[in-house]
């Protein structure tokens, strides 16, 4: 049973660790990363099965979990340290020389908790699909999760991999779009228009759960529990998750400006004056 | 001269076939994925026998691509198949990004690599990809010269921990290596020991090289023929030993001067004992469609190119 005032408290942190780390080194992605907060909470907190303390890249037997859409790191980052994988600590190195905490994940440095690198975009559903795929192979029951901007659906490998999926009935793959409209250059239905995002997936022969409150975690954790009682059935399952960019912060919010820009220092003051220090700022 | 009588002719992408479908009875882990090129990789015979374990990609290079990273995550090392052009140039981020700087356990299994191609024409004969994959940290690459060389190659790169790009070819090609080789990643092979001029071949080439020191032998000259099947990392001490024997290296491949074995040696010998040297390579230039043969000629890659490459090079020791 999902905890979520627990789960609200740590969400409260993370934003703070976003803001945080964006501003010390003056650069990084706190949009999405804030857009994205109660996504991430409830998977590391409720849904996925996994082994935080003991990390192993091979993950048999676990949950999987690829973030497609690198640049939102600073989310992941704290996530993942206050799951455990790795000391709070370290988030103050984000982006920062000889840190394991790079721009945008990477394996490289070890760092507990990540399995591929991302940040040039498109590329993380074929490598979710791959390792669900070896999950099979290996007679395991365990699922695989990825994460992917709305923006990042313009490029075309996404397309190859959605098509290989639902033709190989790749259906232990739980893939969820942060749908909140907004890219770099502005919003995406200036920039390239998706089109009928729900029509397009379906008609690649996914199933497809929208979900309208992606920043109330109850409904997250709702419909990524409703997402895995549709797999195993045939078809690979999709959830168009609507959030808002910069959630938490509103100066952030309604605009793409804050997809990849640093707050100065009265901006910080003033974000972290909205934002509840529940478990200590690291 | 050392003889290597021909053991027959075959071409170098079924030594790739014929090993994988080995490396299918003996690895369980070893999967193999195709975009659409099962027959021209010769990896039927694995798809038929294990069905369960080969993946067809469909004309997706990118996916296949992104889906062999994946599927390392839990053990399974995975062989990828298509043209040389479409293993590289088509999805160079991918292999970039996604294996490469991520340190997956795939291989990039290349076929139809330079010009010996053929009729296709330039669109696939793929000139640059020993450039774009040797400049890529953490990539292994492996270039082997016939049938018996690309059978023990694609064994070998299964127990090899890291990313690989293996490159052959299309057409049939002289077998001469010995069938009981083992193959030893990063260790060039001394075929024809010389005393005049040193000859650093890779692929297609090696042979060539072979005849073109028979050839100098009847002129009274001593040509050191050495097989560099992998260009990355290079048998740095096989080159300098030799080299500082004969004073000049004459480099040959099926690729461009730039970014090819040549300017690896080049580079090497730059840092340590500068050395006259001549490239038989692709001067800057795309092919265009031909028999594999009349191309050979025509872009200089011959055993009379490396005749003249080594009688050009002793005049400036």
């Amino acid at each position: 049973m999902a905890d979520i005032t627990k789960m609200k408290s740590v969400s409260s942190q993370v934003r703070r660790d976003i803001v945080r780390m964006v501003h010390a080194n003056n650069s990084g992605h706190p949009g999405g990363s804030l857009g994205c907060v109660e996504y991430f909470v409830a998977l590391y907190f409720d849904i996925l099965n996994h082994n935080a303390a003991d990390f192993d890249m091979d993950g048999i037997d676990e949950d999987l979990f690829f973030l497609s859409n690198g640049h939102i790191s600073p989310v992941w980052y704290s996530v993942l340290a206050h799951s455990g994988y790795f000391e709070k600590s370290e988030l103050a190195t984000f982006r920062k020389l000889n840190s394991r905490l790079q721009g945008h994940p990477a394996t490289e440095e070890g760092l507990e908790g990540i399995r591929i690198a991302s940040g040039s975009l498109g590329q993380g559903l074929s490598v979710g699909i791959g390792a669900a795929q070896t999950k099979k192979l290996n007679n395991e029951d365990s699922l695989v999760y990825t994460l992917h901007g709305d923006g990042e659906l313009q490029e075309g490998q996404i397309w190859e991999a959605a098509m290989y999926a639902a033709a190989n009935k790749v259906d232990n793959i739980i893939a969820t779009v942060d749908y909140n409209g907004r890219q770099i250059d502005g919003d995406v239905d200036d920039v390239l228009s998706l089109g009928d995002l729900e029509g397009k997936w379906k008609a690649f022969g996914w199933e497809v759960l929208v979900e309208d409150n992606g920043n109330d975690l109850e409904a997250v954790v709702n419909v990524l529990n409703k997402a895995k009682s549709l797999t195993g059935k045939g078809k690979p399952v999709m959830i168009l998750l609507r959030t808002e960019m910069g959630q938490g912060v509103d100066y952030m919010m309604g605009t793409h400006k804050w997809h990849g820009s640093a707050p100065n220092d009265e901006q910080l003051a003033n974000a972290l004056g909205q934002l509840e220090e529940t478990l200590g700022d690291y | 001269m050392k003889e290597y009588p021909v053991l027959g002719t075959k071409d170098t992408r079924s030594g790739f076939g014929d090993g994988l479908l080995e490396l299918g009875r003996t690895n369980e882990n070893v999967v193999a994925m195709c975009a659409d090129l099962t027959g021209s990789l010769k990896m039927n015979a694995f798809q038929d026998e294990f069905p369960e374990r080969f993946f067809q990609a469909g004309i997706a290079e990118a996916n296949m691509i992104g889906m062999a990273a994946g599927m390392t995550i839990g053990g399974k090392i995975p062989f990828t198949g298509t043209f040389a052009n479409f293993s590289t140039s088509r999805v160079y981020d991918q292999v970039r990004q996604s294996i490469a700087y991520s340190e997956k356990n795939v291989k990039i299994c290349a076929s139809h690599a330079g010009l010996t191609l053929g009729e296709d024409g330039a669109t696939h004969q793929v000139l640059e990809d020993l450039g774009m994959m040797k400049m890529l940290p953490n990539m292994c690459v492996i270039n082997p010269c016939d049938y018996n060389q690309t059978k023990a190659a694609t064994i070998a790169i299964a127990d090899y921990e890291g990313p690989v790009y293996l490159r052959f070819g299309r057409p049939k090609v002289p077998i001469f290596m010995p069938e009981d080789m083992p193959f030893e990643i990063g260790k060039g092979i001394l075929l024809n020991e010389g005393t005049d001029v040193t000859i650093v071949a890779t692929g297609h080439l090696v042979w060539k090289a072979l005849e073109a020191a028979k050839e100098l032998e009847a002129k009274g000259i001593s040509a050191e023929v050495i097989n560099i099947h992998t260009i990355k990392p290079l048998d740095e001490e096989i080159i300098l030993n030799s080299v500082m024997k004969t004073k000049c290296v004459v480099t040959a491949e099926e690729h461009q001067i730039a970014g090819g074995l040549g300017e690896s040696v080049s580079s090497l010998l730059c840092r340590t004992i500068p050395t006259p040297q001549e490239f038989v390579a692709v001067d800057d230039t795309f092919g265009e469609s031909g028999t594999p043969d009349e191309l050979m000629t025509k872009y200089g890659l011959d055993a009379v190119d490396i005749i003249s490459a080594c009688e050009a090079v002793i005049k400036r020791k």
